[in-house]
């Protein structure tokens, strides 16, 4: 990984692009247009760009607004305050009102390592995805990104995303790389044995174990779940039928996120051994991304072994 | 309509509120007599609507941001067409629309309220937005006195401050009381119009039963070019009805039969007095 070019950049891109056509396309910022990277935009556009000062319930609230006057408000703001500070605005003033309304929330899961639990958000998967009429998408990679946020102009109604802060490896050789459709799962490797499922900066993680497994003769499917919201089940159902097993593999809590979206459809439809890999239910230690996720287990070695153990015993005891 | 005929108007709209909450045997009642003056003054004068086209581009834009008060609402919209009257019947039945806070799925509802704090924010977007683009319509958005202990209130009142928003109009229903009691008892405000002052805003006091009064004074906003105007419409909780007046039991009570027959009855007397003045006058 040498590129060095963080998702929240490329949206700023991506967004400055759309932007020379799509006069309704506007961001928002609460004091973050820095950690945001969208100073470029709010230097380009002026007219087009809202600071709202460090007030995550006005941001959502006058987004709500600007987009009920037709406009195309994107929201940029830690996600640790986005998805806490604003949340009822959310529930209320985005999905309950169906306002078309994108919340990116920049510095996701746990980017701001050394911050403390104050600055982690590993708790707003399982919020978000509990209110109707609110999608939630993990971009894996830049290009992945890019093509996300296309879709986000073009597709109207309450979303919310989360990006880390950091430049992460790829997972997509190329933009045109694929595609991207809100609520499709990337199916990144075929395999027989097991499936990981993955989504956001774990997907390299996922692919990196497969990859592991493949030289131990374990043929390993990987899913890129990038649409925790709605859940692509079919996606999720096949992977059951016809692998048998299933890992996944998220940077948030063990509880309401990846894990718990895709237990639900496992253990109610067809029931396979399964394991959820994420942060357990502790105020995280402090680190590097890398760091963190080596303590926690969110390695290729970690998850090759689980799932080496889940088919041999075939129940991962 | 002249300001006897919107005087009228509030009694009317009053007895409406009253038999919808007594046949539903649900309601905010206080909130909805408080602020049937200043609604009445807006939809029937002040505000540019129209009925048949409740998303038209131009129209001025209203936020109850004081959610729970919709009982005067929804008597209003249906009495100007935006839904038939006899849907009034269906408030807060099983499945209805018309529920017991702002729902947008109700033709000239902007945006689903209910939770406090949120309308001015709003309201602050929608005003950005017509300011960014140039158009003309103006944002009105009521809200609670008990609503301005909520933080997020401050933090949409220093944005439209600082976006110069003189297309924007917040109001604030002072009727000093709030369910646990007075309002200086449980967090108190004053002084208010300083406090909103001291924010950046152009603040008028008014008698929020004073059609004429208010009507006025939405009319000349903004006094302050490049400052968006805040109005402290000094109201009565239950106004119309004695027992009611004042009585923050009223905040949510249901009249029974008997309470609901007086007030009726007190209403038809205002409604009378003010046809006699009015064919007084015409004399």
């Amino acid at each position: 990984m040498t590129h060095g070019i963080p998702n929240r950049q490329v949206i700023c891109e991506t967004l400055m692009e759309l932007a020379a056509t799509d006069r309704d396309i506007m961001v928002l910022a609460s004091d973050s247009r820095g950690s945001a990277a969208m100073a470029p935009f709010a230097r380009a556009y002026p007219d087009r760009f809202v600071e709202t000062g460090i007030a995550e319930q006005n941001i959502v609230g006058i987004a709500a607004g600007l987009a009920h006057s037709g406009k195309k408000p994107f929201v940029t703001s830690p996600a640790c305050f986005l998805s806490m500070r604003s949340i009822e605005q959310i529930k209320v003033d985005v999905a309950y009102s169906n306002t078309n309304v994108k919340l990116i929330g920049i510095s996701g899961g746990i980017s701001y390592g050394a911050l403390g639990m104050s600055h982690h958000s590993l708790q707003d998967i399982a919020v978000m995805r509990a209110i109707p009429n609110l999608s939630v998408i993990l971009p894996a990679d830049r290009h992945e990104t890019k093509r996300m946020t296309k879709a986000l102009v073009n597709h109207t109604g309450g979303v919310y995303v989360r990006i880390g802060r950091n430049p992460v490896a790829d997972v997509y050789e190329s933009e045109s790389d694929g595609d991207f459709v809100i609520g499709e799962a990337v199916t990144l490797r075929d395999g027989g044995d097991l499936t990981i499922i993955a989504a956001g900066e774990t997907v390299r993680v996922a692919l990196d174990a497969a990859e592991l497994l493949r030289r131990r003769g374990i043929s390993c499917r990987v899913l890129n779940m990038h649409t925790i919201k709605p859940l692509d089940e079919e996606a999720v159902l096949r992977a059951a039928r016809e692998t048998g097993a299933v890992i996944t593999v998220e940077e948030h809590s063990i509880h309401g996120g990846l894990g718990a979206a895709v237990a639900e459809v496992v253990v109610q439809h067809f029931p396979v051994p399964m394991r959820i890999v994420g942060i357990p239910d502790e105020p995280a230690v402090a680190g590097k991304t890398a760091e963190v996720f080596r303590h926690y287990g969110i390695t290729a070695e970690n998850l090759a072994g689980m799932a080496e153990r889940l088919i041999r015993s075939g129940n991962g005891a | 309509m002249d300001i006897t005929d919107l005087k009228l108007k509030a009694v009317q709209i009053r007895m409406d509120v009253l038999k919808m909450i007594h046949r539903a045997k649900a309601g905010h009642t206080g909130g909805s007599l408080s602020n049937a003056d200043i609604l009445t003054a807006l939809y029937y004068r002040v505000m540019k609507v129209d009925p048949r086209r409740p998303d038209w581009d131009e129209r001025d834009r209203f936020i109850l941001s004081k959610g729970h008060s919709v009982e005067s609402l929804w008597c209003i919209l249906a009495d100007r067409g935006f839904f038939p009257r006899e849907e009034l019947a269906t408030f807060s039945q099983f499945g209805t629309r018309l529920i017991g806070h702002p729902n947008n799925k109700v033709p000239g509802v902007e945006m689903n309220t209910g939770a406090l704090g949120h309308g001015l924010s709003i309201a602050v977007g929608m005003a950005l937005a017509a300011k960014r683009d140039g158009k003309a319509y103006r944002v009105f958005c009521l809200m609670g006195d008990g609503e301005q202990a909520e933080g997020s209130v401050w933090e949409a009142a220093m944005a439209g401050a600082h976006y110069r928003l003189d297309n924007l109009v917040g109001i604030i229903d002072r009727n000093g009381l709030q369910i646990s009691g007075s309002t200086e008892d449980v967090m108190s405000l004053e002084p208010l119009a300083g406090k909103w002052q001291t924010f950046g805003w152009h603040v008028v006091e008014v008698d929020g039963h004073d059609i004429e009064a208010l009507v006025r004074t939405f009319e000349a906003a903004p006094e302050t070019p490049g400052k968006p105007t805040l109005v402290i419409a000094h109201t009565v909780k239950g106004r119309g009805v004695s027992f009611a007046e004042n009585e923050a039991g009223w905040h949510h009570r249901v009249p029974n039969d008997e309470e609901l027959d007086q007030a009726l009855e007190e209403l038809r007397a205002q409604a009378e007095r003010l046809k006699r003045e009015k064919e007084a006058a015409a004399t």
